[in-house]
């Protein structure tokens, strides 16, 4: 209510803090606004079409607007879970450390005795509850997304070195139609997917590649 | 019809491929060496191996096990005299003894491929055994002696 004058100045400092407030969480936004505004939020679970960044004219901000929009996926549990920076994988929303406690071992799949493939099959149990998919293993330590900003992420993802000797094409292909990647989608027994659909993920990845590659700034959040 | 073989002798089992191996093993061939804990890959006790590596048959599909070995706790020995199982019965490992063909199993598959394994690699390769008795110290114990590791 802002009868008052003196109540109408609490608004406007009320307004401004929440402007400033949304500025410091939605800096990827601010910068896509630079190049000619980014296109409109979307449900948590859902993620904004690659064509929507269309909108931001300037190739590099939305290069960055796009990286920003897959780091959603990245960052979610199902997926970063499986990309830790330690010995141990993680499981469910909390990012608790797996149970039973097995360790990454030498080759990314577990050790004798307790390999992933020991337990996770190549789909899910739904009577069990054991999540599943083709070559079910841990993202290699150079991988690690636990913890890491958008920027890392990106930085990580187009470096050959950290990211399996791959090329940008092959980076899209992978996070297009990779189908231990496309268990994300599909966890199985009530376990929330990550945002959107990997196809989606493969445009933006892919408009992310064809826009520059460019990536977020550190402080960039999705 | 899935044709495997089971320690060492070709089987052909009329069931659906999507059975668990470990019904398989004792339902249909009567192998109840192998035990069903908790019929969710949480505890170790349907612990057999699949071309020599350690699953839970109690999860595994018999599809997969299709064209493959299997070798349970009957098979792991002619005699019951493997190394483990000798040091099992020199140091009275089980109390219960449900867990134990899971154990064992799990450390045979160690011992075949790290002959002389660390307290490390011993806990690091059972630790998805569970044993609700509590007798893991002895089960280290039984794995070191089967390894000729002398305890300090």
């Amino acid at each position: 209510m802002c009868h008052r004058r003196e109540a109408r100045g609490r608004c406007a400092l009320v307004i401004a803090l929440v402007a400033l407030a949304c500025g410091c969480t939605r800096r990827e936004s601010g910068e896509a606004r630079k190049g000619g505004g980014s296109p409109p939020q979307v449900p948590a679970g859902e993620l904004r079409s690659a064509e929507s960044f269309a909108q931001i004219g300037d190739r590099a901000e939305r290069s960055r607007a796009l990286f920003a929009e897959a780091s959603r996926v990245f960052l979610h549990p199902r997926c970063v879970n499986c990309h830790p920076d330690g010995d141990t994988p993680h499981q469910g929303m909390d990012q608790s450390v797996h149970d039973p406690p097995v360790v990454r071992g030498p080759d990314d799949k577990g050790v004798v005795g307790v390999q992933c493939t020991s337990c996770h099959q190549d789909h899910n149990l739904e009577l069990a509850r054991v999540p599943g998919a083709p070559q079910w293993h841990l993202a290699p330590r150079v991988m690690a997304w636990v913890g890491k900003s958008p920027h890392a992420i990106c930085e990580q993802m187009k470096d050959p070195a950290r990211n399996g000797g791959r090329a940008l094409a092959q980076i899209v292909e992978h996070n297009a139609h990779d189908p231990l990647v496309a268990w994300g989608w599909n966890p199985g027994h009530d376990r929330e997917p990550a945002p959107g659909t990997q196809e989606q993920l493969g445009r933006l990845i892919a408009a992310w590649v064809e826009s520059g590659a460019e990536c977020p700034s550190e402080g960039a959040r999705p | 019809m899935i044709k495997l073989k089971v320690n060492g002798a070709v089987r052909e089992l009329d069931v659906d491929p999507e059975m668990p191996l470990l019904w398989a093993l004792r339902d249909v061939l009567g192998l109840t060496g192998t035990k069903y804990g908790c019929g969710q890959a949480q505890c170790g006790a349907c612990s057999v191996h699949l071309d020599g590596e350690v699953v839970r048959s109690c999860v595994t599909p018999m599809r997969r096990a299709a064209g493959r070995e299997v070798t349970t706790i009957e098979g792991l020995s002619v005699d019951g005299n493997h190394p483990l199982q000798r040091a099992w019965c020199e140091l009275a490992v089980p109390q219960c003894g449900f867990c134990q063909a899971g154990q064992i199993m799990t450390a045979a598959a160690l011992l075949a491929s790290n002959p002389k394994p660390s307290d490390t690699d011993i806990e690091r390769s059972l630790a998805g055994n569970l044993c609700r008795c509590g007798t893991y110290l002895r089960i280290r114990a039984a794995v070191k002696k089967a390894a000729g590791i002398p305890e300090e």
